[in-house]
């Protein structure tokens, strides 16, 4: 049992080492990113391609997710999932 | 080596003995307890690392936006704001954008239409995100029809394919020249989507902003910082299944740690009776019920931690894809840089170890202060 802990913490050892490395690889493609993302004048990322307001969460405003009809919910399930962005939320906070 | 580091080490080696004579039941308690630190887990360092890479790409994206909107609709902004907006002190430079939406209804799937401001696609061929090529299974030079705002179709060639590795902000990208991005619309030549302002001092965002608002009030300025924020706010604990996760979780945690702290089995009493019997001290039971919530607690800690990096940074979080699919049939496929955040996993070390083993200790101390004899009774 000493043992498997022992291994436990060493395969943990190796991952902090494998994320620190990963890290250098990782700038070069995110290099290559932000180079398309200002190009293109990019605001968001394409997790949620469902609807307007969760593909572009930053582009939309409250009345987006209840555009359907005046009384009509929130219906598509990445809402479930992620809230509205903070400047949507609490103007005043993203003001400053 | 002092007397009570080999002390501790024998309390240590009989605890191992313990814990293995009652395989069953701990081998039991760790895969359960090992599952939810995995969860958790796995959601920590899922949220994190697209945070990061979030901010990492993103910080690129433009100084201010400027949209219209008419009674919280969107509406395409005519091109003569810009010129209003050019005489604002401290905007460098304006460009219009043009971008929106395509539905494509033969495979359910949304596109973003978008315009370079560069014209490097020239007219009548398009760019394709990576995630678009996959799923209608396009290639260069194929001829892609796509149906204008007037019905008739209109054919596009397929000039490149955006590199995958940018899939995650170019999935579904559709790029066309301004002149087919009208034909196709529909939109009149006056008018552009919206409008992206440079502005030299960063400083300034949040002045320039409300000078925009009182000179043009049927807009709306988006400055860098909201959406620089947004993905922590998306991705934020708070956030509705994340939470429900969490709550769930914690909850978890919680049955562990009563079911440990109302009580031990009539086995675990004996034998604290036995060793309490043989001459053992209140204190070398309650050292022993430490180190065994120290081994239970750290191994499922441990092995549900590097299941999850597992999980997230390997496997791409194959597991959260179909929430994260939701009802879109486009979905990047990216796999993300590891970003471990210190304070998530000394969050995450306290929220497993820490209870758990102070559970384990309570209830031996309430059977270990007892007389040995009351206790094998």
């Amino acid at each position: 049992m000493l043992g498997t802990g022992a291994a436990l913490a060493a395969a943990a050892l190796l991952l902090l080492v494998h994320a620190e490395a990963g890290a250098g690889r990782a700038a070069l493609a995110d290099a290559r990113t932000e180079r398309l993302v200002a190009a293109l004048g990019l605001t968001d990322l394409a997790l949620f391609t469902e609807a307007s307001y969760t593909r572009h969460p930053s582009l939309t405003d409250l009345n987006t997710p209840f555009q359907d009809s005046p009384l009509s919910f929130e219906h598509f399930p990445t809402g479930s999932l992620m809230q509205p962005p903070l400047s949507l939320v609490h103007p005043h906070v993203a003001k400053h | 080596m002092s007397r009570s580091i080999e002390r501790q080490l024998h309390l240590i080696d009989f605890t191992v003995g313990s814990i293995l004579r009652r395989k069953g039941k701990n081998g039991a308690l760790l895969l359960v307890y090992t599952l939810v630190i995995f969860v958790l887990a796995s959601v920590l360092f899922f949220t994190r690392s697209l945070r990061a890479e979030a901010a990492a790409v993103l910080k690129n994206a433009p100084d201010i936006i400027v949209q219209r909107t008419l009674t919280g609709r969107y509406q395409f902004i005519p091109m003569g704001y810009a010129d209003s907006l050019r005489t604002i002190r401290g905007v460098a430079s304006i460009a219009p954008r043009l971008w929106g939406y395509y539905y494509d209804g033969g495979f359910g799937a949304n596109y973003t239409l978008m315009v370079p401001n560069d014209s490097t696609v020239q007219p009548g061929t398009i760019e394709i995100g990576s995630g678009i090529a996959r799923l209608r299974n396009i290639r260069v030079g194929d001829i892609v029809p796509l149906i204008g705002h007037d019905g008739n179709p209109q054919t596009y060639t397929v000039a490149r394919i955006l590199d995958n590795g940018s899939a995650l902000v170019s999935a579904d990208l559709l790029l066309m020249a301004a002149a087919d991005y009208r034909s196709l619309s529909g939109i009149p030549d006056s008018f552009a989507t919206d409008l992206v302002l440079t502005v030299r001092n960063p400083k300034e965002f949040p002045t320039i902003a409300e000078k925009i608002t009182r000179l043009l009030p049927d807009t709306r300025p988006i400055v860098k910082n909201e959406i620089l924020r947004t993905y922590d706010a998306v991705f934020n604990w708070r956030a509705g299944i994340i939470l429900l996760l969490f709550t769930v979780v914690i909850l978890a945690f919680f049955i562990f740690s009563f079911d440990k702290a109302t009580g031990l089995s009539a086995e675990e009493r004996k034998e604290i009776g036995i060793l309490k019997a043989i001459g053992w001290e209140t204190g070398d039971v309650l050292a022993m019920k430490f180190w065994e919530g120290i081994a239970l607690s750290l191994m499922a800690f441990l092995a549900g931690a590097i299941l999850a990096y597992v999980h997230v940074f390997f496997g791409s979080g194959f597991l959260f894809a179909p929430i994260l699919k939701g009802w879109s049939t486009l979905y990047p496929s990216f796999s993300l840089a590891a970003h471990i955040n210190a304070g998530d996993l000394a969050a995450l070390f306290f929220l497993s170890v820490v209870p758990y083993t102070i559970a384990t200790i309570a209830p031996a101390w309430r059977v270990a202060v007892i007389d040995p004899d009351a206790v094998m009774r």
